[in-house]
C-alpha cells in the first residue's frame, strides 16, 4: 500500500512536470512554432514543428498531442544539430550520471565521517572547527568553489585538469565543486542526528555493557541516526542534479547540464526542456527510492 | 516586551555579528562612492587588469575599472535579489498555505499536489526554465527565484495553520462569532510568524545564491552591471593571467550569505528554542 501511494505520486509529479514545461513552451515570446523551430529556420521548418506539435489546433488538442509524442520518447528536434532530443539526451546522459556518482561519493564520504567525528568531540575544539568549516561550506555558491579549485590546483601549481572527462584525474575537481557542498549540508545533519541518539538511553546501556565505543558509536548510535541521514542525502540529490548545470558549465563537462546551458544560449527551447524534463523525472525517481530505503532501515516508518 | 526580545536577541554573538557584517555591506554600497574614487562604469584600459595594489585593492578588472567599487556598488543587486524574491515566495506561500491549511479537505490536497509538483525540480532548473520564458535581465533572478520557492513556504505555512486552527484560543473565538478570515489574518498568523521569519531569513541565503549563479550563467544581470554573479563569469576568460578576478567577487557572496544564515541561525535559537541545534 505504502509503496503504491508513493509510485503514485511519483507519476503524478512526473505528469505535472511535464504539463509545466508544456505550458512553458507556449508561453515563450512570439510565435511558439517559430520560437521552437530556431531564429534560421526555413519556412518549411517552421511548418513541420507547427504541424508535429498541432500548434495550429486548440490548445487541448496541443496538449494531448505533446503528451503523447513524450509517452512514446519523442521530445521534438533540435534546431541546431537538427537531430532528436532524446538522442542529444541519450548522448550526454552517461556523462552526467558518471559525475553525479562521484560527487555523491565525495559528499558522503566527507560529509557522514565529519558529523560522526564532531558529534563524538562535542564542544570541544575539533567539533567548532568542522561546524564552522561545514557552515561556511554550506554558505559558499558552488561554482566559486569550483573557480578556487580550478585557479589553486589547475593554475597556480598545475596538478589537475579543468576540463575534459576522458581520464580518472578530470573527475577530481568537479567531483569535489559538486560534493564538498553537499558534504557540508550533510556533516551538519548527521551531526545532529548523532547527539540525538547518543544521548538516548540504549547508547549508555551499551557503554555500561563495556563495548567499546567504535562498536557503541557503530552499531547502536549510527544505525539509529541513519533515518534522516538518508533523508537527507536523498533531498541533496537535488541539490546536485541543479549543482550539475553550473559544475558542468564551469568544467566543459559534456553532460545534459552544459546541454541545457548551452541551448538555453543558443534559444533552441526543444533541447532545453527536454534536458530539464530528464533531470526533474530522475530527481522524483531518486526520491522515490529513498524514501523506499528509508523504510527498509527503519521498519517503524509507516504511511 | 517586544523590545526586551530585541534586546535578548542581540545578546547572542552571532546574531551581532552577522546584523554587522550586513549593516557594513549596505553602508559601504551606499557610500561607495566616497570610500573609492572610481566610477564602477568608465572604462579605462590603459589600466586593464593590474594586480591588485594600494591604488587598486582588489585590481583591476578587463576594461581598466576598480574591482573594489564595482563590488560595493554590485551589494544592492545581491541584497535586493535576497529581499525581493523572498518577499516574493511569501506572498505567493501565504495565498497557497492559508487556504490550504485553515481550510484543510480536497484543496488542501490538491494545493499540495501542486507543490509536490514544483518541488520535483530542482530550484534551479525551475529557475531555469522561467528564465528561458522571461528572457535575462536584472528582474529575472528575483522572479524566477521568488517563484520556485513558492512550495516551500507553501508547505511551513500551511503546517502552521493546520496545528493552530485546533488551538484553543482560535476555537474561542470562532465561538464569539468572528469570521474566518480574520480569525486567520488576526489571529493564527501573527502566532505563526515565528518560524515564517527563520524560514524567510534563511530563503534569503539560499536566494542570493541561486540569483548568483543565474547570472553566473547569463541569465541574470547583463555586463557592464556590477552583479557579483555576472563578474565571476567574466573573470572565466582570465583565470591564467589574472585569478583575483575570480576570488573577490565570489568571497563578497560568500560573506553576505554567512551574515544572513548567521542571523538566521540566531533567529530559530531565539524564537524556538525547541529546535535548536546541539
Amino acid at each position: 500500500m505504502y509503496f503504491l501511494k508513493k509510485v503514485m505520486l511519483t507519476a503524478l509529479v512526473l505528469i505535472g512536470a511535464a504539463t509545466c514545461s508544456f505550458m512553458m513552451l507556449r508561453m515563450l515570446p512570439g510565435d511558439p512554432a517559430e520560437a521552437l523551430a530556431g531564429p534560421q529556420a526555413a519556412l518549411e521548418d517552421v511548418e513541420t514543428v507547427r504541424h508535429s506539435l498541432d500548434l495550429d489546433k486548440p490548445v487541448a488538442r496541443q496538449y494531448v498531442t505533446y503528451m503523447s509524442n513524450m509517452a512514446k520518447g519523442d521530445l521534438g528536434y533540435s534546431f541546431r544539430s537538427r537531430r532528436p532530443v532524446v538522442d542529444e539526451i541519450k548522448a550526454r546522459w552517461p556523462a552526467t550520471l558518471r559525475l553525479s556518482l562521484t560527487s555523491m561519493l565525495v559528499a558522503i564520504a566527507c560529509g557522514v565521517p565529519l558529523g560522526i567525528f564532531a558529534a563524538q568531540k562535542r564542544g570541544k575544539l575539533a567539533d567548532t572547527v568542522s561546524m564552522v568549516l561545514s557552515f561556511v561550506g554550506v554558505s559558499m555558491p558552488s561554482f566559486w568553489l569550483g573557480m578556487l579549485l580550478i585557479v589553486c590546483f589547475s593554475v597556480k601549481f598545475q596538478l589537475l585538469p579543468f576540463s575534459g572527462d576522458d581520464e580518472a584525474l578530470n573527475y577530481v575537481l568537479p567531483s569535489l565543486t559538486l560534493g564538498l557542498g553537499v558534504a557540508a549540508n550533510i556533516a551538519r545533519m548527521t551531526r545532529a542526528s548523532m547527539l540525538e541518539t547518543l544521548g538516548q538511553d540504549y547508547v549508555r546501556t551499551a557503554r555500561g555493557k563495556g563495548l567499546t565505543e567504535f562498536r557503541v558509536v557503530k552499531v547502536h548510535a549510527l544505525r539509529n541516526a541513519a533515518v534522516p541521514i538518508v533523508t537527507i542525502i536523498g533531498l541533496q540529490l537535488g541539490a546536485l542534479l541543479g549543482g550539475q548545470v553550473v559544475t558542468e558549465t564551469l568544467f566543459v563537462w559534456p553532460g545534459l547540464g552544459r546541454m541545457i546551458v548551452d541551448s538555453l544560449n543558443a534559444r533552441d527551447y526543444m533541447v532545453v526542456q527536454g534536458g530539464i524534463l530528464v533531470l526533474a523525472a530522475t530527481f522524483a525517481i531518486l526520491n522515490l527510492l529513498t524514501d523506499l530505503l528509508c523504510k527498509a532501515l527503519d521498519p517503524r516508518i509507516r504511511l | 516586551m517586544a523590545l526586551r526580545s530585541v534586546r535578548q536577541f542581540l545578546k547572542n554573538p552571532s546574531a551581532c555579528v552577522g546584523l554587522l557584517i550586513l549593516l557594513a555591506l549596505i553602508l559601504a554600497c551606499l557610500f561607495s562612492s566616497h570610500l573609492v574614487p572610481y566610477s564602477p562604469y568608465d572604462q579605462n584600459l590603459k589600466e586593464k587588469l593590474l594586480q591588485p595594489s594600494i591604488a587598486h585593492l582588489m585590481g583591476t578588472d578587463e576594461f581598466g575599472r576598480d574591482v573594489l567599487v564595482r563590488i560595493l556598488v554590485g551589494t544592492k543587486y545581491s541584497l535586493t535579489s535576497g529581499f525581493v524574491s523572498v518577499l516574493l515566495s511569501l506572498l505567493g506561500g501565504l495565498l497557497i498555505g492559508i487556504p490550504a491549511g485553515y481550510l484543510g479537505g480536497p484543496l488542501d490536497k490538491a494545493l499540495m499536489v501542486v507543490c509536490d509538483i514544483m518541488l520535483a525540480f530542482p530550484g534551479i532548473l525551475m529557475a531555469m526554465a522561467l528564465a528561458m520564458v522571461i528572457g535575462p535581465g536584472i528582474y529575472t533572478p528575483m522572479i524566477t527565484v521568488g517563484i520556485s520557492s513558492i512550495p516551500v513556504f507553501a508547505r511551513l505555512i500551511r503546517v502552521q495553520f493546520l496545528t493552530l486552527r485546533e488551538a484553543l484560543f482560535v476555537e474561542a473565538m470562532r465561538s464569539a462569532g468572528a469570521g474566518g478570515l480574520r480569525i486567520a489574518l488576526k489571529h493564527i498568523l501573527p502566532n505563526a510568524l515565528g518560524p515564517i521569519l527563520v524560514q524567510s531569513t534563511l530563503r534569503m541565503g539560499v536566494a542570493i545564491v541561486t540569483a548568483a549563479t543565474l547570472s553566473f550563467l547569463g541569465l541574470g544581470a547583463q555586463p557592464p552591471a556590477p552583479e557579483w554573479g555576472t563578474m565571476l563569469n567574466s573573470a572565466r576568460t582570465y583565470f591564467m593571467t589574472a585569478a583575483y578576478l575570480a576570488m573577490f567577487p565570489g568571497l563578497a557572496i560568500t560573506v553576505s550569505v554567512i551574515a544572513i544564515n548567521l542571523v538566521g541561525d540566531a533567529l530559530r535559537d531565539h524564537l524556538d528554542p525547541k529546535l535548536r541545534e546541539r
